[in-house]
């Protein structure tokens, strides 16, 4: 036992207040599903039910397309970019003003520490609206012409990992270049999509300028390849991204898709060691590896290999696994029975590989989806772990020589959404920076967002940007 | 050269003709692997600059998640009591008094007169010509008398002023000398001049005082340069390492108690030597003094959670930590009232 | 329309509590150093509406002093941080729209309805400009494809402490259309308000006061622009000037050659009739974003 032994010290749930069932959000109102069913959404942490919620039906989709469209073509848009920003700054401030109870809504929902829904995702939630709402009376100066026009019409898919963040990253640049949306929460992450939609009767947003519609892959599929839709854009993995990819072929929609990656995170020998630890931690077990960017594989230059790894063993010791409303607890629950599933299957096959597997002594709470921090050493490219996404907090340790050789290895593979760069030469950032096919390159850090910097991915990994004002491109008629 | 002798803590000098003092042979051992480390200033600079830097974005980072734990009820006891035990309550005036002194012996050994069960502090810490006048207040008490030395704060002095000052609060009765280095020999670069005079004042404790060094991390200005200072503090045979004299600011901050502790761990990894972290200045709050504890606890462990791991240089922290213990007990609030200023 | 009395005064006769008008100085309200004072008479000039400060070039002085002084934390403040400020101001302002019509309304000569609508015109301005903070270094940095193995960027920084002349007519969609852009992208200010008008400026400056605006990032003087801005202009430690509100052409020659000592970046007024032409209400443009922004750019090598 640990001499300081941190008291529980859990977050409130008194200041949610989920309903026993909700239904779908079209036109400014909640409706009830016209042909739509009904399941259930549970919490991962203790596998409670939480709530009911609709799995929107074909006839939904309809609806929810229609009342889009009406807005749209009404009162949408006869709105100045500078009105639009109104309501956008208002969605921000409200959203800031309810921000503990999203947090803890979002805790509860996804599974993930109150401690990162309350200081990263809640507050980019209103950074992400504070940003765009700046853009909607300035569309002229962001370098798509004089006067780019909106697409009309923007169905948005939003995975489970970052509910309320993926929410605001398609939402906000949609309604600033005067689109409007039909948004479809993952199935297992729902409620603060429905909060969300509470928020914009609360900012008197005009109807059917923001609709959303709960279901699963079904609901999905059916709102994507709906013919009433302009736009497309999903988040979510890349086996799904084809499928909307070939959906669309031959249609006028535009879609951008930011889909799954296997990053590496390179350290080389001269790197803040200590800092890059942490880089590697933040890296693949913020968020409990749910993270589409994550630094899943980690190459670290032989020479300093066994120094890296030895800290990197001592710091995965002091993870706190746990209660997602605890406020000290740094790994929440895994999102689903599921997803639980594919990572324990994955890091089975890395053992089978040939791998040597590692934790750090854990306690799993006995209900709930739960799986520790896991390193797997010894590991080369040919293995499955360093290739295919776990979507979980499991590490995969390469090594490599020279920088030609960490950047081949980097590269090798169909993702291309992030990496991470450790060393404390500048030349040597920017080389690699250069050389790595990646959307995002992070330096010296590690999973760092921020509304104003441009986010996506190379090759398999999807195309198009969101954040900064490249995002923007995604919702104009350019 | 004569063999040296295993004594822990030590490390050997170079041959006395380079100091200015004439000081007895000395008994020292030199960690594992580090013999060539502090054969020459060239030697010893290579050595230091090829430590890991820091990125200071990313400590800054640490430090501040590390802030967030909250820490409460049996947690937040079992902390202030800590704290309490680690702290070195400290008067370092021009206008110091015996009188004064008395006072803060008499808080010391007693912070909270309302309840005995409050622990005492781990040390006073006072300029060295009244240490006289503490040891007669602390008799029998167990708590240590430390005594700042070598021309605290500045430094500027000859070295056998500085050794003087040492020889004569050690003879006054200190059992903890905190000293400084000095830092104009350390920005210049003549890391070896810096060492000697560790060494020096070590040899002047003999066996029994243990020894603070003050590396005064906010004219070092880089993390890198503390991580340096500490690394060469340990090396010359410090007991501890402390951030700061508490004249300038920033004195202690958590990122660079942070920086101290990963040294002293990654020392003790390489050495088998425990070396301990004090923080001194600027810390006014239980709060803060909490948030340094989890930083001990998650970043170099348990067998630093202890007077003789971790302490802290402060005078105003007592009466909060006091308060905040008041209010667990009693479940309201306290005032400044309800406790003794000294 | 009567506008007899102030719009807090109501039917029965209820003694109105009025306000002093002073300075704001580094986050203060300072009366002037000198003690003197001017009044101010509503637009036909039939009513006194407040004694004014008039401010002393020691006052400017001070401003000067005070807008140094805040230039390090304002610049050093994050993009998003300061839009966050700027926008809680427009919240202050649309609370207090009706003073402000009163005051504009007053002060210009202007119907009730005009005068509401140049309020709002300066609300919605000043929300305009808070959007920009975090993106004019999207639209005015760059990165520079050289010819060479060498990263290569561009990015623009506030300039320092920039002297604002604010146009005499257009007490405050003029003044918010000079002093936004100035502050939201990191410089600080000493503005010399309408002399005929300065209500708003003040009222203005409460606002600030009140939104989480460091002391010092802006300096509001009242009084007489002509004796002041001199001043401001050969002043050594001021790193800009906009003469808009100077409406005298060989005044603002004057200016712009005393400017000169030690090369401050000078916004001269506009051409012809001076600011009573001027149309404040079109689309602002990145001209006053850009005018006190400096460019840096920075290289480094690419290898490994």
């Amino acid at each position: 036992m640990p001499t300081f032994d941190y008291a529980p010290a859990p977050e409130s749930r008194s200041i949610v207040d989920i309903q026993p069932s909700y239904g779908l959000f079209i036109g400014g109102e909640m409706v009830d599903p016209i042909d739509g069913t009904r399941f259930k959404s549970v919490n991962p942490a203790t596998e409670e039910v939480l709530s009911e919620v609709v799995a929107a039906g074909p006839q939904d989709v309809d609806r929810a397309v229609d009342a889009a469209r009406a807005a749209y073509a009404g009162a949408w848009s006869r709105l100045s970019g500078r009105d639009r920003g109104k309501y956008l700054y208002r969605l921000a401030r409200i959203v800031q003003e309810r921000s503990r109870e999203l947090a803890v809504l979002e805790s509860i929902d996804n599974g993930k520490p109150i401690r990162e829904s309350r200081d990263v995702d809640v507050p980019l939630v209103a950074a992400h609206f504070f940003y765009y709402a700046g853009w909607a009376d300035k569309l002229g100066y962001a370098g798509f012409g004089p006067d780019p026009r909106p697409l009309g019409v923007a169905a948005q898919v939003i995975p489970w990992n970052f509910p309320l963040l993926m929410l605001a990253w398609k939402i906000a640049p949609a309604l600033a270049c005067g689109n409007t949306v039909v948004l479809k929460p993952a199935e297992t992450t729902p409620l603060t999509a429905l909060a969300f939609a509470d928020i914009c009767q609360q900012a008197d947003l005009p109807p059917g300028v923001v609709n959303i519609i709960t279901g699963a892959g079904d609901t999905g599929r059916t709102l994507v390849e709906h013919p009433g839709v302009d736009k497309v854009a999903f988040t979510g993995s890349t086996e799904v991204g084809r499928q909307i990819a070939r959906s669309v072929a031959g249609t006028r929609k535009k879609v951008t898709l930011e889909l799954g990656g296997k990053a590496a995170n390179v350290v080389f020998d001269d790197a803040p060691l200590d800092q890059a630890i942490e880089g590697i931690v933040n890296g693949i077990f913020f968020n409990q590896g749910h993270v589409c960017c994550a630094g899943s594989r980690l190459l670290v230059q032989e020479s300093v290999a066994d120094e890296l790894l030895a800290g990197l063993k001592r710091r995965l010791g002091t993870l706190r696994l746990g209660d997602p409303l605890d406020k000290n607890t740094d790994i929440g629950a895994i999102n689903s029975a599921e997803q639980l599933d594919k990572i324990r299957m994955l890091s089975e096959v890395g053992e089978t590989e040939g791998a040597e597997r590692w934790s750090p002594p854990c306690e799993l709470p006995e209900r709930g989806f739960w799986f520790p921090p896991t390193v797997f050493t010894g590991v080369s490219q040919s293995h499955r772990i360093a290739r295919e996404e776990i979507f979980g907090p499991v590490l995969s340790v390469l090594t490599f020589r020279t920088p030609t050789e960490a950047i081949e290895k980097a590269n090798n593979t169909p993702y291309g959404l992030s990496a991470g760069v450790w060393t404390d030469k500048g030349s040597r950032i920017l080389w690699m920076a250069q050389q790595l096919r990646a959307g995002v390159v992070w330096a010296n850090t590690f999973n760092r967002f921020d509304p104003t910097s441009p986010f996506g991915g190379y090759k398999e990994s999807g195309y198009g940007r969101e954040g900064g004002r490249h995002g923007l491109g995604a919702y104009l008629d350019v | 050269m004569p063999q040296p002798q295993v004594s822990p803590g030590r490390t050997r000098r170079r041959p006395a003709a380079a100091l200015a003092s004439s000081l007895k042979p000395v008994t020292v051992t030199i960690p594992a692997g580090f013999a060539d480390v502090t054969a020459s200033n060239d030697t010893l600079r290579r050595f230091l600059h090829g430590l890991p830097g820091v990125d200071q974005v990313g400590a800054e980072a640490r430090a501040a998640m590390l802030a967030t734990r909250s820490i409460k009820t049996t947690a937040k006891a079992f902390a202030l009591d800590l704290a309490i035990r680690m702290v070195d309550l400290t008067t370092l005036e021009g206008q110091d008094t015996p009188g004064k002194v008395r006072a803060l012996c008499a808080k010391g050994r007693q912070p909270d007169p309302t309840d005995p069960s409050c622990p005492p502090v781990a040390a006073i810490c006072v300029y060295g010509d009244l240490v006289p006048t503490a040891v007669e207040a602390l008799a029998g008490s167990g708590i240590h008398i430390a005594a700042v030395a070598t021309a605290f704060p500045s430094g500027r002095a000859p070295l056998d002023v500085k050794l003087a000052d040492t020889k004569a609060a050690v003879a006054a009765g200190a059992d903890e000398i905190d000293m400084v280095i000095d830092r104009g020999a350390f920005l210049a670069g003549r890391y070896l001049d810096v060492y000697d005079e560790i060494v020096a004042t070590s040899e002047v404790l003999g066996g029994d005082a243990h020894l603070k060094v003050i590396l005064e991390t906010g004219e070092l200005a880089t993390y890198d340069n503390v991580r340096r200072a500490s690394w060469l503090a340990m090396l010359a045979g410090g007991d501890f390492i402390k951030t700061s004299t508490g004249k300038v600011s920033p004195a202690a901050t958590l990122p660079v108690a942070l920086v101290m502790l990963e040294a002293a761990r990654d020392f003790r990894n390489q050495t088998g030597r425990q070396v301990g972290v004090k923080a001194a200045g600027g810390i006014r709050t239980a709060k803060d003094a909490v948030r340094y504890l989890v930083v001990i606890n998650e970043v170099a462990g348990d067998d630093w959670l202890s007077p003789d791991g971790f302490r802290f240089g402060a005078s105003s922290l007592l009466n909060d930590l006091l308060m905040q213990r008041q209010k667990l007990a009693t479940g309201h609030y306290a005032g400044p009232d309800y406790f003794t200023l000294d | 329309m009567a506008w007899g009395r102030t719009s807090m005064s109501d039917g029965d006769g209820r003694l109105e509590v009025r306000k002093t008008y002073k300075l704001y100085i580094g986050g203060s309200f300072p009366r002037s150093e000198s003690g003197r004072s001017y009044e101010v008479r509503s637009a036909d000039g039939e009513r006194f509406l407040a004694n004014a400060a008039l401010a002393s070039r020691k006052d400017a002085r001070d401003a000067v002093v005070a807008a140094r002084k805040a230039f390090p934390g304002w610049s050093s403040t994050t993009a998003y941080n300061r839009g966050q400020v700027l926008y809680r101001v427009a919240e202050m302002l649309e609370g207090r729209r009706s003073q402000f019509v009163h005051e504009v309304g007053a002060g210009e000569g202007l119907k009730r309805r005009d005068a509401e609508a140049a309020v709002d015109a300066a609300v919605d301005r000043w929300v305009w400009y808070a959007g920009w903070s975090d993106k004019v270094h999207q639209v005015q940095g760059s990165s520079n494809p050289v010819a060479g193995p060498y990263f290569d960027f561009s990015v623009p920084e506030p300039t320092g402490v920039v002297a604002l002349v604010a146009p005499p007519a257009s007490s405050l969609l003029g003044l918010v259309s000079l002093l936004a852009p100035v502050i939201v992208t990191g410089n600080t200010a000493v503005v010399l308000a309408s002399e005929t008008a300065p209500l708003p400026a003040i009222t203005l400056a409460e606002v600030l006061a009140t939104s989480d605006v460091p002391g010092g990032v802006a300096n509001l003087l009242t009084g007489r622009p002509a004796e002041i801005a001199p001043w401001l202009a050969s002043h050594m430690d001021v790193n800009a000037i906009d003469l808009t509100g100077i409406g005298d052409p060989e005044l603002a020659t004057e200016l712009e050659m005393a400017a000169a000592a030690n090369l401050k970046r000078v916004v001269r007024p506009p051409a012809g009739t001076g600011d009573q032409g001027t149309d404040w209400s079109g689309d602002p443009g990145l001209d006053r974003l850009r005018a006190f922004l400096e460019t840096k750019t920075v290289w480094h090598p690419v290898g490994i």
